[in-house]
């Protein structure tokens, strides 16, 4: 089953620039995957490709001055967008949950860390009193903190990185959530750090079944821990799939040089990449937004290309994904 | 062969932390670059990799160990003595917003090295600043820009170009590329790759990156708490890592490629404080293989073949190898 279903999801921020004119930049552009139960999908894409935003978004947390035009989101088949405040107030925190990139500064400085997990039970009334506080150390057990007894009177301040990013964990999993969203989980922690981190939020989603959704920049952390990827380029999908599949077999000339970029295919193949920065949002081209930065683009580019199947749950964005592929 | 360009004897240094407390940030450290060479630092947080690239450009004064800059020992140097040495001696930091005066023109941030150290009309200079800039790929608009109205990675292209402007022996590069996007870094990389080739320019590659060291460097040196855990080529210490924390750091490694198979080792326990450090080897509370003997007293480097040494003494009987780890299910 669904439990995530983004479609044709459309993000604008209307801004006043120095001009005295309002100017729209246009942010996500037809955004739609899906998440399952008991599978990690991964998002991917560089700064400013709408990736956090969307997550936002699934979360019900865009306010003014953030529009959403167009698009549809639902999660367990109910549509986010028109919820009232107080229903998606039941449902983020307890059914949905997010885990953000810096542990440090989304954990309350003034709280012990036992009591930050007991409040999230309290206030979603999921437990309360001594069983709340059972439960709190039974999960930061789960994600595998040593010595969680002593951790429920530590202070966010006495945490390494690593300890803080997996308290976070433990509150997004505390009030037994069907699926998590982890925003950049493990940017900005050591490498072995990483992996342990990771590890548990991997063992944890498939012992309780959760669907997850990982954003991130890295395609080290895809390959090895998502089973599905999209891959976003300017607020659009350009390309979703297997992670092997798409690994094996890019259909979109942005997720190849995406992955020609990688120092090991560097190292094979020389240097190959022509960068570039990514289109004005304010002033969206016509067409097929990776045009520019294109070393494929034809004028056949100006229409924009439809998701080109690639094979079973694999498509390309691209007029030429077929033949890419 | 020729004198190192940069040689790094038995350096030490100390921070004064909280409490009258003494942070040992870097403890015995050697190495030397060679000209047109690249060596590779990586190591975690609080390896102490940055602390050495601002002792190798004395913009710290070592507590102890001595710095040979072309042969010349810049360990006590005054900052006034230092002054025409910085010409040849640069370093490049990971972020470029807050390394760049935001109130100057990307113009005259370009021209500003060179008012420093050469002797130029203002018009020639005008003209090596363009000049500087076609070389790093600045589009020649970028002059009279603002660093705030520059992406990331044209910024980063600036600070290599403010490097490079009086002709460096070494470029020290501290995670130049690691708060950039995966294709613009890649273009960083090539520009220094292209920049080495052309001008035998040596560098100190800092990074937490395993993949872009090892596609970047000749040579690898690999920190732990302020030591050199295992030294040597790039090919053979990724691909026979010597010393156990060289195994499990890489082991943790996540290559983007998902037909890689991963299998890493686990390690338990904390890493030690840096303000009180074990007796012995630091990684020895956490190690696999660790014996009595490795908390007692600090590992030589030993011999692993050649210009390959690692500081383990499992080394000296081929015991420093860890058993086979289990691959991780997906």
């Amino acid at each position: 089953m669904s439990l995530l279903d983004v479609e044709d999801l459309h993000v604008e921020f209307a801004a006043r620039g120095l001009d005295n004119r309002m100017r729209v930049a246009q942010a996500l552009n037809g955004v739609s995957f899906t998440v399952r139960a008991g599978e990690v999908v991964g998002l991917v894409g560089e700064t400013g490709a709408g990736k956090s935003l969307t997550a936002l978004a699934a979360m019900g947390l865009l306010r003014s001055p953030a529009r959403i035009p167009q698009g549809r989101i639902r999660f367990e088949g109910r549509n986010i967008l028109d919820m009232p405040e107080r229903e998606l107030q039941r449902i983020r925190g307890r059914r949905l949950t997010m885990i953000v990139q810096s542990p440090l500064t989304s954990l309350d400085p003034l709280k012990r860390v036992g009591d930050q997990l007991v409040r999230m039970q309290r206030v979603h009334g999921t437990a309360s009193g001594a069983a709340a506080r059972e439960r709190a150390e039974a999960t930061l057990a789960a994600v595998r903190i040593p010595d969680p007894s002593r951790r429920m009177q530590a202070w966010p301040h006495e945490l390494s990185g690593g300890m803080a990013q997996r308290v976070l964990i433990a509150m997004a999993l505390i009030n037994d959530p069907v699926m998590v969203i982890a925003d950049e989980p493990t940017t900005g922690l050591d490498v072995t750090v990483q992996a342990q981190v990771l590890d548990t939020l991997r063992d944890l989603v498939s012992a309780r079944d959760l669907g997850a959704l990982i954003i991130t920049h890295d395609l080290g952390v895809v390959a090895h821990y998502c089973q599905r990827v999209a891959v976003m380029f300017a607020g659009r999908i350009v390309e979703d799939g297997p992670v092997r599949e798409v690994f094996a077999r890019p259909g979109h000339p942005y997720t190849q040089a995406l992955i020609a970029s990688t120092p090991g295919r560097i190292a094979q193949l020389g240097w190959t990449i022509t960068g570039g920065t990514p289109p004005d949002l304010y002033n969206l081209p016509q067409g097929c937004l990776y045009r520019d930065r294109c070393p494929r683009a034809t004028p056949a580019c100006l229409i924009a290309p439809p998701r080109v199947s690639l094979g079973e749950a694999h498509g390309a964005a691209c007029h030429y994904a077929q033949e890419l592929a | 062969m020729s004198a190192p360009v940069l040689s790094v004897q038995r350096l030490v240094h100390r921070f004064s932390g909280a409490g009258g407390t003494t942070v040992k940030a870097v403890n015995d450290v050697s190495f030397d670059i060679a000209a047109g060479e690249t060596l590779g630092l990586v190591g975690e947080s609080g390896s102490g990799k940055s602390t050495i690239g601002l002792l190798a450009t004395r913009l710290l004064r070592p507590t102890g160990g001595r710095i040979l800059f072309e042969g010349v020992d810049i360990t006590q140097l005054s900052p006034a003595a230092l002054r025409p040495l910085r010409a040849r001696l640069q370093i490049v930091f990971q972020d470029p917003w807050g390394s760049l005066s935001p109130r100057m023109t990307i113009g005259r941030l370009l021209e500003e090295p060179l008012t420093l150290h050469a002797k130029l009309t203002s018009v020639a200079r005008a003209a090596e600043a363009r000049r500087l800039a076609d070389r790093v790929r600045l589009p020649a608009a970028a002059l009279a820009r603002y660093p705030h109205e520059l992406s990331g990675g044209q910024l980063q292209r600036v600070s290599i170009a403010r490097a490079i402007a009086n002709r460096p022996k070494l470029i020290v590069l501290d995670e130049p590329t690691s708060s950039l996007d995966l294709s613009v870094r890649a273009g960083i990389l090539q520009l220094l790759d292209e920049l080495q080739r052309e001008t035998g320019v040596a560098m100190l590659f800092i990074s937490h990156d395993l993949e872009t060291v090892r596609l970047v460097s000749h040579r690898v040196v690999v920190l732990y708490l302020g030591r050199i855990a295992e030294e040597g080529p790039t090919p053979r210490l990724f691909e026979a890592p010597a010393h156990p924390y060289t195994q499990v750091l890489l082991s943790a490694n996540l290559p983007p490629d998902p037909s890689v198979p991963l299998a890493r080792h686990e390690v338990f326990g904390e890493i030690p404080s840096p303000v009180n450090l074990p007796p012995g080897c630091f990684f020895a509370g956490r190690c696999p293989v660790a014996l009595p003997a490795c908390s007692t007293a600090p590992p030589e480097p030993l011999r692993v073949e050649d210009g390959h040494f690692a500081a383990c003494i499992r080394v000296a009987d081929g015991t420093n190898i860890l058993a086979p780890a289990e691959e991780t299910a997906r």
